[in-house]
């Protein structure tokens, strides 16, 4: 996989975070084009291929959930596009209650706050499982793993929209 | 006559660090020691005299209140703009547009036509004659900094302003990144610094995680038209309105009365920051006006302008992905910030006192010389990492905009895409390339068109032409093509939507270039002229010592022959030829020198002793 090449690493789910940071500073330094300003064209070039290149790869590793979604892809595993099932009744609970709140019905926000504290704990929820299949596919690579992983990603990512919608509407309206 | 002296030989050309500012532009150089300004501000005007002579900085500035129509301020507010772009502008500024400047704005100065870069690369001339006369030497590679929201053709405005005054431009620096690199020069700072830089018309926040001398950007926002500037036109104003109901007569037609006006309300602007009251004062012919302004009614005016800047630097802190309390110092750079109500926002925002004890008029220029020191490899340990302040994104159907690099990316940032073709035997892929953060490409800013063509007749969906996006260090989009099917790279066409084809900064630089190589030759004849002069009068003069006369004849000739060996020189337009002729007179007097030497210090002891 070409983000853990650029660098130096095998590709693991888990990764020390400040392993990652030293790593990419000391590329850095290796290969920014501020080093090749009086370069040759030919070594200008590749020193910008290869920040581009490091630059990437750190922004997508250094995130635990970009780094499992980059993972995934490389894998040959597709992200999921639905709503996860066991969701969807909050989901539709939590849609009334935004549009109460739009159409001026401040009875509502109650229940949003609430949800709000509901669905950012189940953030860090998820944020845990992901700790913890990284260390078991790591230990022992096992598609079953992977499955797993992909199906908290997609909770998560929709967990994580349902908090920026919820926190956005209830910002507007307590700014009016 | 000889002298000591002593020579910092440096082997490689200087790389000068230049501030490019709205209203006051600097020029600094690394040394051994550290950066230096190399010569005094500049102010940001350019005006063209009655002879059609263009002139730069503080002459120029004169020359806003004496020839207003002919002069110019504040040009770096056009920089890479549209016409549709400055609307707004031209109500505050009394730019002067020319026809024709549909891609690119069109100034009239007096006779003469310019365009912003056009513009800009005057004051850059003026700074580099600066640096040159300082450092006795030609320069042609600079740095130059630029809001860190400057977008794409902003950018490359200020590259080709470089370009064209013979200034090979090795990197553009983002503003309160410089000023973070001039302050965290002690290697051992660390942790997370906020630089808030509000300037003559702009306003940048950027926060950085400085570690073992890495400058690692992490969120940039701003305003690219939001400074001073606007706390002037808002005095100025209420002043003209003053005037009109007092003497009965709308005055804002009178270009030299407004200029007037303009540097009254700049004076009592400036005088706020330290006196609790100032008074705005015009004298106008045999008519007078003035109206004192006190601190709280100020800082009631300007309130809305300072939180402006509020919205964008609480973005940044979400963006960089940090608490405000773990950012531990807060540096203000930009002539705005010696407001104290700006401090005082700021204080409240961040939750500490900011740092003010750099010049904020000078931190950004001498951040811009340890950049330069960073590229010319004198700087080892330090290393700048920045991002690009604004999303990049492709038209897509519907007019919706696909995001191919998102904003806050570290850069060199790339992306590629892969293009074909929707009808059989189309021969042209159009692609629309964009920079903003909202979803249609109507609320984004357009950039260029680039327009694959020749591709290879075939049947729709089956060509693949590879486009390469890639973002440089400077932030300036590059894009390359490669046909994928052949393996070669496929031909382009590119049209910027704002600013100067390659073609026109050409014809530009040669407008401009050989006068401006001519203009420095000549200076240099002109100095080796005037110590000629100097060496020979003294040579001349110490001929009439007694210590002339006791030289050996053989050294008596010897003078002379260089003597008239420089004087023969001194008509040449080789000011080498000069100088090496003046290191042949030094050497030939050295004796003579030395001998009158002695012969003052004898004297010199014996007046002692008579007095003691």
């Amino acid at each position: 996989m070409k983000f853990y090449d650029a660098l130096g690493l095998e590709p693991k789910l888990a990764l020390d975070s400040d392993d990652l940071k030293k790593r990419f500073y000391d590329r850095s330094r290796q290969w920014h084009p501020d080093r090749f300003s009086r370069g040759s064209a030919e070594d200008k070039q590749r020193s910008e291929e290869m920040t581009s290149m490091l630059n990437d790869a750190f922004r997508s590793l250094r995130d635990p959930v970009s780094r499992a979604e980059y993972f995934l892809e490389e894998s040959g595993l597709e992200l999921p596009k639905d709503a996860p099932p066991e969701l969807l009744e909050e989901i539709f609970e939590l849609n009334m209650a935004l549009e109460e709140l739009r159409g001026g019905d401040e009875s509502a926000r109650s229940q949003l706050v609430s949800a709000q504290e509901r669905f950012t704990g189940m953030l860090g929820e998820a944020d845990l499982s992901l700790a913890a299949l990284f260390e078991r596919y790591d230990h022992k690579p096992d598609r079953a793993v992977l499955d797993q992983i992909r199906a908290v990603l997609n909770r998560r990512k929709y967990v994580s929209n349902l908090v920026r919608d919820v926190e956005k509407e209830l910002n507007v309206h307590s700014a009016n | 006559m000889s002298t000591l002296q002593i020579d910092f030989g440096h082997a490689e050309p200087r790389i000068v660090g230049i501030d490019l500012g709205t209203t006051n532009s600097l020029v600094a150089v690394m040394d051994l020691t550290g950066p230096r300004i190399l010569s005094g501000i500049v102010p940001s005007v350019v005006s063209v005299n009655e002879s059609g002579e263009v002139i730069a900085g503080s002459e120029a500035r004169d020359m806003l209140i004496t020839h207003p129509e002919r002069t110019v301020y504040s040009v770096k507010r056009l920089m890479g703009r549209g016409f549709a772009d400055v609307q707004d502008e031209l109500k505050l500024f009394p730019f002067r547009l020319a026809a024709g400047g549909e891609s690119v704005l069109k100034l009239q100065l007096g006779e003469k036509i310019m365009t912003p870069p056009e513009i800009s690369a005057h004051i850059l001339r003026k700074l580099k004659e600066d640096a040159e006369e300082v450092l006795g030497a030609t320069v042609t590679q600079a740095v130059i900094t630029v809001p860190a929201y400057f977008n794409d053709a902003q950018r490359q405005a200020t590259k080709d302003a470089g370009r064209i005054a013979g200034l090979d431009v090795l990197r553009l620096v983002n503003e309160p990144t410089a000023a973070a690199l001039a302050y965290g020069l002690d290697k051992r700072k660390e942790g997370v610094v906020a630089v808030y830089d509000l300037g003559g018309g702009t306003f940048d926040i950027s926060i950085l995680r400085l570690h073992d001398g890495i400058f690692e950007v992490l969120a940039t926002n701003g305003d690219t038209h939001l400074g001073g500037d606007d706390i002037d036109n808002l005095l100025l104003n209420i002043a003209l309105e003053d005037i009109q109901s007092e003497w009965g007569e709308d005055v804002s037609g009178k270009p030299d009365l407004v200029q007037l006006l303009r540097r009254a309300v700049i004076q009592a602007k400036e005088a706020l920051s330290f006196a609790p009251s100032a008074s705005m004062e015009l004298e106008y012919g045999d008519r007078k006006y003035a109206r004192l302004l006190d601190v709280e009614l100020f800082n009631r005016l300007i309130e809305p302008i300072v939180n402006r800047t509020l919205g964008p630097c609480r973005d940044c802190i979400k963006d960089a992905g940090v608490n405000v309390e773990e950012i531990k110092e807060v540096v203000m750079v930009g002539g705005s910030t010696r407001i104290p109500l700006v401090r005082s926002a700021m204080e409240k925002l961040f939750r500490k006192r900011p740092h003010v004890e750099l010049n904020p008029d000078e931190v950004v220029a001498l951040g811009a010389a340890v950049q330069a020191g960073i590229l010319g490899g004198e700087v080892e340990d330090k290393l700048l990492l920045d991002v690009t302040p604004l999303s990049l994104g492709i038209e897509t159907m519907g007019g919706l905009v696909s995001k191919l690099i998102h904003r806050n990316s570290t850069i060199p940032a790339s992306a590629t895409e892969l293009f074909t073709t929707a009808v059989d035997g189309q021969t042209n892929v159009l692609i629309h390339v964009l920079q903003g953060e909202r979803e249609l490409v109507k609320d984004n800013r357009s950039l260029a068109r680039f327009d694959l063509k020749e591709i290879e007749p075939m049947i729709a969906g089956m060509a693949r032409v590879q486009v390469r996006f890639l973002i440089d260090a400077n932030g300036i989009l590059n894009v390359t093509a490669k046909d994928l099917r052949s393996g070669k790279e496929q031909s382009m066409d590119v049209k910027p939507s704002y600013g100067l084809t390659d073609d026109q900064v050409e014809a530009m630089i040669l407008e401009s270039y050989d006068k401006a190589e001519e203009d420095f030759k000549e200076r240099q004849v002109r100095e080796a002229r005037v110590e000629a002069d100097a060496i020979i009068g003294a040579t001349e003069k110490a001929k009439e010592d007694d210590a002339y006369a006791a030289l050996p004849e053989g050294e008596r000739a010897a003078i002379d022959r260089s003597i008239n060996e420089l004087r023969l020189a001194y008509h040449s337009d080789d000011h080498l030829l000069i100088r090496d002729q003046i290191e042949k007179l030094n050497q030939a007097t050295m004796a003579l020198a030395e001998a009158i030497m002695n012969e003052a210090v004898g004297k010199a002891l014996k007046g002692t002793s008579i007095d003691a």
